[in-house]
């Protein structure tokens, strides 16, 4: 197989004394989706915010296409095509959809100014692709429903060229018909070659729409599998008592039977 | 055309007619209760309030605040807070009137050309380091902007103290009591001047502004609804002129002023004072803060983290060090405000700007700036400032008790921040 565009290796944190993250590896290749689960608190989140810049890892290597890099801030993950979706958008919501797109990458006229009209010509090209009903390009973000704000948030990854996009929790709070415009969108990205980590607590989706699944438990990776290889009861038992079935590759994480069976 | 026709077939209410203009509906709330005070000051002041003389006064007696507020609303929209600005000021203009009085005559002579310059150079240059460094305590020590700026609310009130060993400094400089107001002015034709000069930048803002949003194919207003503007906009600028030529200087002094040159002052010629060059300032104080606040990565920036600290962050922008930033703005522009309140006395002395805090505080909240953060604006922060000053003075024109006076502006302060939350909430702004 080709080179993973990602690859974490041995990645890990603590706070204040918890191993939040410990000695967990994952890869991610080009054109995949990779779903990470695992309970509230099981590290998912914590794990990803190392590869978008939010947190510092202790220890453990990140390699971006085979060659190792170096990941301190949110602005060195977008040097490296690096873009988050974040469960709580982070969206700056007294500001409109074009500030809130273009925010910390502002489009300058010749002297400097930031160009209002023209990040606004440019959020409407990209909405009329992403969400063609979008309207409401004055209004501050806080004044849109969950799905258009959502979409803001994707248009945001999706402009600025990423080859790695990080989703976390992409479809908790829309509805039936805008997790649905989500679903598309990533079949489209995927096409693209783009690569995909998704955080996601609803087994359906991560079946729906990932190739392979990472499951973690209390900070460590209990294993992962292809969405093929495993049932949805299966993944249950790996996210709720982390023992690994057959189809999966065990990680460290993985619970040991003190008898074994026979 | 077809836009106009559009326009045209629409009933005519009031909403649409606010929304065909564009207006800030807030401002104009704002603008209507402004003059429903001036007029009722008016009448109970038997039409002496809303006389040139006393509109000269009211512009000078707000610049020093309003240049201030201009800063506060920057602190309060990062949900910061500015209490030492008052103190600041004092240091300052202690730094100041030592710098030309002491200072600078050792060096270049009393009464050189230059000290002015100077000596306010070092005031802006004190004023931001100071401003920088509050902030650093904020954005980099974490220590809450209230605790540090209470801190500073003790500390530079008394170093102002122990630079001028509590005295008071002056006569200050001739040139720099020119930016004091009443003792510097462009007289009647540079008004005029400036006036018609400022005219044509609005047109010309108005319609680049309108010819670049064709040129993306973005909706724009109706030609009436840009006419109309332009034409308030031209008599608003033209009118505050008119009425600031109309204040003529005293006969009097205008005699002295003539016999200084050695000539004989004409019979029968009366001189208007103009604008007061502390306005001018305060123009462009505001003409840059919004340019800052509208047009530039940094004004981005502020309103972002003020609106969600967290995306900001997560969008790569040093919030840390914008904090610095927006302090030593802060600093910087509460040197150019001790300039103007120093020059308007004549003197440094160790109570100026006493409870200035409160005043800018009280003008960008009540110009709409929301202590929550992400909301305010420079114009509105000058407006508030400007009601501020109105109501003070008015009552004391009226004839209000000094204690009557100080709780009526703090009612006004509440109510019109709770008028504000009603607003918000119908708005859904």
């Amino acid at each position: 197989m080709t080179t993973p565009l990602v690859e974490l290796k041995d990645m890990c944190i603590a706070f204040g004394g918890v191993h939040a993250v410990d000695h967990v590896s994952v890869d991610l290749y080009p054109g995949e989706v990779v779903g990470l689960l695992g309970h509230n608190g099981a590290g998912k989140s914590t794990l990803i915010k190392m590869l978008s810049g939010a947190y510092k890892a202790d220890a453990g290597e990140i390699r971006i296409n085979g060659k190792e890099v170096q990941i301190h801030s949110p602005r060195d993950a977008r040097a490296h095509n690096i873009e988050t979706i974040y469960q709580t958008l982070a969206l700056a919501d007294n500001l409109d959809a074009a500030s809130n797109l273009f925010l910390g990458r502002e489009l300058t006229s010749p002297l400097g100014f930031v160009d209002d009209d023209a990040m606004e010509a440019e959020t409407r090209k990209i909405m009329g692709r992403l969400n063609p009903n979008f309207s409401k390009f004055h209004a501050p973000v806080k004044a849109l429903s969950g799905g258009q704000r959502q979409s803001v948030a994707i248009a945001r990854a999706v402009y600025f060229n990423a080859k790695i996009l990080i989703m976390d929790e992409p479809t908790a709070a829309l509805g039936v018909h805008e997790t649905q415009m989500v679903a598309e969108l990533i079949e489209e990205l995927k096409k693209q070659g783009l690569g995909i980590f998704l955080i996601s607590h609803d087994i359906h989706d991560v079946f729906q729409l990932c190739d392979r699944i990472a499951v973690m438990k209390n900070g460590q990776l209990v294993g992962t599998a292809r969405t093929g290889d495993v049932t949805d009861d299966d993944v249950l038992g790996m996210i709720i008592l982390g023992k690994c079935p057959a189809g999966a590759v065990p990680g460290p994480g993985a619970f040991v039977e003190d008898v074994p069976a026979g | 055309m077809s836009e106009t026709a559009l326009a045209g077939q629409k009933s005519p209410t009031a909403r649409n007619l606010i929304a065909a203009l564009q207006l800030d509906t807030r401002f104009l709330g704002m603008i209507g209760a402004f003059i429903v005070l001036c007029l009722i000051f008016n009448v109970f002041t038997d039409g002496r309030f809303l006389t040139p003389r006393n509109v000269f006064n009211l512009t000078i007696q707000t610049v020093s605040v309003a240049i201030m507020a201009t800063g506060m609303v920057f602190v309060i929209v990062t949900r910061h807070i500015d209490l030492s600005v008052g103190s600041v000021l004092a240091t300052i203009a202690a730094v100041m009137a030592v710098v030309q009085t002491d200072v600078l005559p050792d060096i270049l002579g009393l009464g050189h050309p230059a000290n002015w310059l100077l000596a306010i150079l070092a005031g802006v240059v004190v004023g931001v380091v100071i401003g920088a460094f509050q902030g650093w305590m904020i954005g980099y020590l974490g220590i809450p902007a209230f605790i540090v700026t209470l801190g500073g609310l003790l500390v530079w009130r008394n170093v102002a103290w122990f630079i001028t060993s509590g005295q008071t400094i002056g006569p200050l400089d001739e040139t720099f009591t020119m930016i004091g107001g009443i003792g510097g002015t462009m007289g009647e034709t540079g008004s005029w001047v400036f006036g018609i000069v400022a005219v044509a930048a609005a047109l010309w803002l108005q319609v680049t502004s309108r010819r670049r949003k064709a040129s993306h194919g973005f909706p724009v207003k109706p030609i009436w609804a840009e006419t109309t503007m332009a034409v308030i906009t031209s008599v608003a600028i033209l009118g505050f002129v008119w009425i600031l030529n109309s204040y003529d200087i005293p006969r009097a002094r205008l005699q002295r002023i003539f016999e200084a040159s050695g000539e004989t002052l004409p019979e029968g010629l009366t001189m208007g004072y103009g604008i007061p060059y502390s306005v001018v300032l305060l123009i462009v104080v505001a003409i840059v803060m919004t340019v800052v606040a509208q047009r530039t990565r940094l004004g981005r920036y502020i309103f972002a983290t003020g609106g969600n600290p967290d995306a900001a962050e997560l969008s790569g922008i040093n919030t840390r060090l914008l904090t610095v930033k927006v302090f030593a703005i802060m600093g910087g522009l509460a040197a150019l405000a001790a300039a103007v309140a120093a020059a308007r006395l004549g003197f440094s002395t160790n109570d100026i700007g006493t409870l200035d805090e409160l005043r800018v505080i009280a003008a960008a909240v009540i110009g709409g700036t929301a202590l929550a953060g992400g909301v305010g604006t420079i114009y509105g922060a000058i407006l508030g400032a400007l009601i501020m000053q109105s109501l003070q003075s008015g009552m004391a024109m009226v004839g209000v008790d000094a204690p009557l006076q100080n709780i009526v502006v703090g009612t006004v302060l509440v109510l019109a921040v709770l008028v504000d939350i009603i607003y918000r909430k119908r708005t859904g702004d």
